[in-house]
């Protein structure tokens, strides 16, 4: 993984639509298809816009949404360009052990929130992940997870624009800056107008456009392949010696297309990536904590588990489609340099273009747009959240009015904007778009898993020990970066293979920074002096008093649906073993 | 507290009825012509199926979430 300078990354963005001819030509019912869309997204922002007269309705969206828009929202958030383009490039490049990060890589940290977290988060009434860093930890530990969430944001945020263009690029040949700021305009409008009851609003929306638009290309992809048995027997022809369709069986070796062993799935994916990103990236659990009540917030993330378990149909079933019929797509440092080729990453508009005519390609392309704007207003709504909340009132303006942060909020939203349009120009230089997405996640998000999950369930966790455990964790994640970036021999110490490949390395790395953080939190708590149960309250396992739920029928029990959605998650990994 | 009077539902009705008269009407418009898109699998008439398929899909949602016609609980919940 390279980052480009600054200048060379915008050049490069610049010279893409003189190299590619574009794939296709929109009809005028396409247009009109989008337009409806954009239409839409604005006329919500604006109907919702006198409804945000607190912080609480703008931040939170009242906390007053059932389980289900909880829920829909909560998954449609992180179904940004990560879902619909780099995972699609990914089972392209890895085959089917892409779908590891929709089933071991969310599916059981999503029920986690759900049963065993989501509790604290509710009950405490914090406003942001941040803010319970605050209570449990102290201020410096919240200051110090604000700002790398902030950053962390934004990178995303660039990441999503940088997606859409390329589509609206290879698709349709739209200059690159043009689809950059139409996009960002519209989200920013409908984010400061209608706050997160707006986001919420067009996610659940984006959710089901997603798949009334993506939905058709697998399916017709089978009946073009002859079944999953037929799309199988053509891998093999094209790909001979190769395995893209088993989720488990190459895995107990690096010899495999990710070139990753199950541990690193397991524990590097499955455990620190997975449970650090469901479990305290803020950007979804915003979404939960607007729920009307503690059921609702922890049904939410089950509902989400059972929709996130089919997303790879309309995700990783395509990129392995065009492993099929399209067996030619090259890395985008190659494509970029081959007259006529196409690159990996661009492998859900061309399956796109393949199926769909008039009306359907205009469809598509909205669903790909609703992707990158849902994954945008997440980013841009959780950014405006923490930096209104945990930085700017909590460092800079401690006793406003509740109507000066509404007014924050707002032009914080457009803030975030304009800084994801900066970082969009970064992302331009790199082999596959989630590669970068899953280095960003280690950087972050798994020391932060540590903090978090040893301050719900261990007491004896104290402040200065999860201050120090999340600095070294970050620091642990950024130093083995820059070693293996300086000196390549270093991966077969991060990773424990040299042949381990940049997502494995990420798996790895993610997995080492957890493990310093956790060792460095209880270390130093073993000996700092920790908090009395009175001040855990509400915040820690052991020391809080849960409210009484009344009972429910089981088919509204959340532990019921969550053992459903678990026996399923088992079911899929053995089908596809 | 009837914040918000529309359903987030009914809009997803809107949505897609709009979607499934446009594409449903251009499939049918090509089955009449004879003459359709240069696409893999055109014979399989997928704007007709697809865009029929939203369009009864979202007259239902229009149909139950209509304004006016809701529970008596917070109006957006759609429930």
């Amino acid at each position: 993984m390279r980052i480009a300078p600054h200048g060379n990354a915008l050049a490069a963005l610049l010279l893409i639509p003189a190299q590619h001819q574009r794939m296709a030509h929109l009809a005028p019912l396409d247009f009109a298809v989008i337009a409806v869309y954009f239409a839409m997204v604005i006329f919500i922002g604006f109907y919702l816009k006198q409804r945000n007269d607190t912080s609480e309705e703008f931040f939170l969206a009242g906390r007053e949404m059932t389980a289900w828009i909880a829920g829909l929202s909560f998954i449609s958030a992180n179904m940004g360009s990560l879902e619909l383009m780099g995972w699609a490039a990914a089972s392209y490049q890895y085959g089917i052990l892409a779908a590891h990060a929709y089933w071991i890589g969310a599916i059981p940290a999503m029920l986690f929130l759900g049963l065993v977290m989501m509790p604290f988060y509710y009950v405490s009434r914090t406003h942001s992940v941040p803010g319970y860093l605050k209570l449990r930890f102290g201020e410096s530990s919240r200051l110090l997870a604000a700002i790398s969430f902030a950053v962390m944001t934004v990178l995303m945020s660039g990441i999503n624009m940088y997606a859409m263009a390329l589509v609206m690029k290879v698709v349709l040949g739209w200059n690159i800056n043009f689809s950059i700021w139409v996009s960002s305009v519209t989200v920013a409008s409908y984010v400061a107008l209608g706050g997160l009851r707006s986001a919420i609003f067009n996610e659940v929306l984006q959710f089901v456009l997603i798949w009334a638009g993506a939905l058709l290309i697998p399916i017709l992809g089978l009946i073009e392949t002859h079944g999953w048995t037929g799309m199988r027997a053509r891998i093999a022809q094209n790909f001979p010696g190769q395995d893209f369709t088993h989720l488990w069986h190459g895995l107990g070796t690096f010899n495999n297309p990710m070139g990753v062993h199950w541990t690193g799935i397991v524990f590097g994916m499955g455990l620190v990536i997975s449970f650090g990103y469901w479990t305290t990236d803020f950007l979804v659990i915003q979404r939960v904590l607007s729920a009307k009540n503690l059921r609702a917030a922890q049904m939410a993330p089950v509902i989400g588990a059972a929709f996130k378990m089919l997303v790879p149909v309309i995700v990783i079933l395509p990129g392995m489609i065009a492993l099929a019929l399209l067996p030619h797509l090259l890395p985008e440092s190659v494509a970029a340099q081959t007259p006529g080729a196409y690159s990996y990453n661009e492998v859900l508009p061309l399956m796109l273009v393949r199926y769909c005519g008039p009306g359907l390609l205009g469809l598509g392309i909205t669903a790909l747009i609703a992707g990158f704007m849902s994954g945008m207003a997440g980013n841009v709504s959780a950014f405006s959240a923490v930096w209104t909340y945990d930085i700017y009132q909590a460092q800079i303006n401690k006793r406003a009015a509740d109507h000066h942060y509404v007014v924050v909020g707002r032009w914080s939203t457009i803030l975030g904007v304009l800084a994801s349009i900066g970082a969009a120009y970064l992302v331009m230089q790199f082999a596959s778009i989630m590669d970068y997405a899953q280095a960003l996640f280690s950087f972050f998000i798994a020391p932060l898993f540590g903090t978090v999950i040893l301050g719900m369930l261990w007491k004896r966790a104290t402040s200065a020990g999860g201050f120090w455990g999340l600095l070294s964790g970050t620091l642990t994640s950024v130093g083995l970066y820059l070693w293996v970036h300086f000196n390549p021999a270093a991966l077969a110490h991060v990773a424990f293979s040299v042949h381990a490949k940049m997502m494995a390395e990420n798996f790895y790395r993610a997995l080492w920074a957890w493990s310093v953080c956790i060792l460095v939190t209880v270390v130093v708590s073993l000996g700092t002096t920790p908090k009395t149960d009175a001040e855990l309250n509400g915040l820690v396992y052991g020391a809080t008093v849960l409210p009484r739920q009344e009972a429910v029928p089981l088919y509204k029990n959340h532990w019921f649906w969550a053992a459903v959605v678990m026996i399923l998650f088992l079911m899929v990994n053995v089908v596809f073993w | 507290m009837g914040k918000t009077d529309i359903s987030i539902w009914y809009f997803n009705g809107l949505l897609l009825t709009a979607y499934g008269l446009m594409i449903g009407g251009y499939g049918i418009y090509e089955l009449v012509r004879g003459q359709t898109a240069p696409v893999v699998l055109a014979h399989l008439h997928a704007p007709v199926w697809w865009g029929g398929g939203m369009l009864i899909l979202g007259l239902f949602y229009c149909i139950r979430f209509a304004p006016g016609k809701r529970k008596p609980q917070p109006a957006h919940q759609g429930e």
